[in-house]
């Protein structure tokens, strides 16, 4: 074994291991625990506005906005798309991310716009952090000829060649082959791109994952494996799914570096991901970053969340990523009151301009059912 | 031209065409050091290096899922399976990612990969190792399936898959690989995808026959013309994007149809063909199509029970009589 992996885990910061051994925040619980009295949660709040305040002063005062600004607009793009998706003008599946921002906004802001990004199906919040407009993935919910993927994706398959967002993938795990295989493409090539992979921690289960951090480390390739530890794979709590419940730990079987990350702490997310994407371009190393998060809604939006109870939901809530983020930065100075008010009604308009963006495209025209099969099509005889 | 074995056409396929562009690369069990475990990657690995020649573990759905996250970046990846039945662990990858990636991608990314090795029956080995899977992947849209059945058409058609830019499952059949024939050295030489060949001409009846029941069939319409029936016979190569049109011209011609193949018969290619026949041609037909299938059972691994489940030239000869009504 290298030993570089083993140093790597030696640097992990202390303080990134908030949460790390609170059985109550990983879904690991029993009934009494997951009784837990509030006040744990809220020492726990005001660990990360510790850590937070610490990290602020190495950022300068325009990226703590644009921060801010992402994560409250992919909240307030999720809080809309929900809302139509009720009143049934969005179709099939919609899966959510309220309760998870930190961990797309905080990764994203650690990576170069070249880099890569692949994910799963609940990927609005990645497709807007990587540079998607938001009126391209509203009107790609809308299933319109305007969206990301000329509304033949919808919400599970957006992509964009052009900041290089590679999807948008619904088989649990089914990208983190495919993230590997990019990370190889850059490596071949001899470029410096980093490739950032998210998967929920159910995937972990998936062979998928471990041929893939297998091969990654085999072949030294430059792939920053996030799995966002949301604690349950759609109805299924970790502890009933998962015989050791530390994925973070998983890396070990590979000889992979691995971090614990506290997933609702968004600078705490981008610090870990910028020592990994560091590895990954100098050394062509792999790395595994267990982020533990939660999230807010459903799994989808037909999810009744009879497995979960509302005062467990309001415990994690307690730790909302975007109510940490914005009391840190108030308290640092770094925002006014009047220039929060300013970023939530332009965060507004965004969204509200998606949506009528979205209303206003038309459907694919019928000709689109054919397109796009093959990209060398074969007229073989059919004439 | 040269004669060479079908093993061969496929190395000097793989050669010239790694030579040619350096975004192809070979990945696969056993490609490397071990020269193939058919030898049909003989020497790649000392001309062409270990950065493109790469032995894999034994981790098929992460080498192919692999391959196709490389081909979304721009590569354009030769994945071998040691044989298709170990591709069966990476449907998933071949399936919902390169077979779908363009259209879901609303026609953003295209997949420009190859699938390739042994597949069909091979010489008792029984269930797990012996079976044809062609109806399967040519069942999706997005993929493209090409079964060579002579050492030239494995040549022309691979090195048209390599240069295709969709993802092509390309399926050598294991008991050919040492079969000779005439190939061209013209490095530019290639053969359209999609295209069928007409192996034989005749008048009277026409064999659909591809891959392994190629020769077979040849065999049968020899025997066959001692017995006074002239059969044309009709290698598809491609079997999506099939060649319906040749197909259908021969119809026309004989009036009397046989298609043979290893497959199961349920959900075949040969019964996709029938369709076919019977919705474009029915009133030139003479006689209902007739299928020649493998047996409907997992291959078993005893000799004699083995030659039951594989079509032969008898079988074959017997249902050209019978559409024939001789």
């Amino acid at each position: 074994m290298a030993k570089s992996n083993y140093e790597m885990r030696k640097r992990t910061p202390e303080s990134s291991r908030v949460g790390a051994d609170d059985t109550s925040a990983t879904g690991v619980m029993d009934e009494e625990s997951s009784e837990a009295p509030a006040s744990q949660a809220a020492q726990q709040s005001q660990a990360v506005k510790e850590a937070q305040k610490s990290r602020l002063a190495d950022i300068d005062r325009e990226t703590l906005i644009s921060i801010y600004h992402q994560m409250l607009l992919v909240r307030r793009f999720e809080e809309k798309a929900a809302e139509i998706y009720s009143a049934g003008k969005i179709g099939g599946f919609c899966h959510l991310y309220i309760g998870q921002e930190a961990v797309a906004i905080g990764s994203i802001f650690a990576i170069r716009k070249d880099d890569y990004v692949l994910t799963s199906y609940r990927e609005h919040a990645h497709a807007i952090a990587k540079g998607m407009s938001p009126e391209s993935v509203m009107a790609e919910l809308y299933g319109k000829a305007t969206g990301c993927s000329k509304g033949k994706g919808g919400s599970m398959h957006m992509f964009d060649k052009e900041v290089n967002f590679l999807g948008g993938h619904a088989i649990v795990g089914g990208q983190i082959p495919l993230a590997t295989g990019v990370a190889f493409a850059s490596k071949y090539k001899g470029t410096d791109q980093v490739t950032l992979c998210y998967f929920g921690e159910a995937a972990v289960n998936q062979g998928a994952f471990h041929e893939s951090l297998n091969m990654a480390q085999l072949w030294r390739l430059p792939c920053i494996y996030i799995c966002e530890n949301n604690q349950y794979g759609m109805g299924t709590s970790l502890a009933r799914a998962m015989s050791s419940h530390d994925i973070s730990q998983k890396a070990y079987a590979y000889d992979i570096a691995s971090e614990f990350v506290d997933g609702m702490d968004v600078l705490a997310v981008r610090e870990a991901t910028l020592r990994a994407v560091e590895r990954a371009r100098k050394e062509y190393l792999p790395t595994l970053l267990e982020v533990r998060t939660y999230r807010f809604m459903g799994h989808s939006m037909s999810d009744p969340g009879n497995y979960r109870t509302r005062a467990e939901i309001e415990r994690h809530q307690e730790r909302d990523p975007i109510k940490l983020f914005s009391a840190s930065l108030k308290e640092a100075g770094v925002l006014s009151d009047s220039e929060f008010q300013k970023i939530e009604a332009e965060v507004k308009e965004q969204v509200e301009k998606s949506v009528r963006f979205a209303e206003e495209s038309p459907f694919p025209d019928p000709k689109e059912l054919y397109a796009d099969i093959y990209a060398s099509p074969i007229d073989a005889g059919r004439s | 031209m040269a004669l060479v074995t079908m093993r061969e056409a496929l190395n000097q396929a793989l050669r010239e065409e790694m030579l040619r562009d350096k975004d192809v690369f070979l990945m696969g069990e056993e490609v490397g050091e071990y020269q193939g475990a058919y030898k049909v990657t003989k020497g790649l690995l000392e001309e062409l290096g270990p950065q493109r020649v790469i032995d894999t573990p034994i981790t098929e759905l992460g080498f192919a899922g692999l391959g196709v996250g490389a081909a979304m970046a721009g590569l354009r990846p030769i994945v071998e399976f040691m044989t298709f039945n170990f591709s069966i662990l990476a449907t998933d990858q071949i399936i919902n990612s390169a077979a779908k990636m363009l259209y879901m991608s609303g026609g953003q990314f295209k997949i420009p990969i190859v699938f390739r090795g042994p597949g069909g029956s091979a010489y008792q080995v029984s269930s797990q190792h012996s079976q044809a899977l062609e109806s399967w992947f040519a069942y999706f849209p997005g993929l493209k399936v090409v079964m060579p059945s002579t050492p030239g058409d494995a040549k022309g058609l691979l090195k048209s898959a390599i240069r295709d830019d969709d993802p092509v499952i390309f399926i050598e059949q294991e008991r050919m690989y040492g079969q000779k024939g005439e190939v061209s050295d013209d490095p530019e030489f290639t053969i359209p995808l999609g295209v069928a060949d007409i192996k034989r001409e005749g008048t009277d009846a026409t064999i659909v026959a591809r891959s392994l029941m190629v020769p077979i069939a040849l065999k049968a319409a020899e025997i066959l013309q001692e017995q006074g029936v002239s059969c044309e016979v009709i290698d598809p190569r491609t079997i999506r994007p099939l060649d319906i049109g040749m197909i259908i011209e021969s119809v026309k011609k004989t009036n009397r149809v046989v298609v043979a193949e290893e497959s199961h018969p349920f959900c075949g290619v040969a019964a996709e063909i029938s369709s076919e026949i019977n919705e474009r041609a029915f009133d030139y037909l003479d006689a209902p199509v007739k299928r020649v299938s493998g047996a409907d059972v997992p291959m078993p691994y005893a000799k004699n029970l083995e030659d039951l489940a594989i079509p032969n030239v008898d079988r074959i000869v017997a249902a050209v009589r019978e559409v024939a009504y001789l």
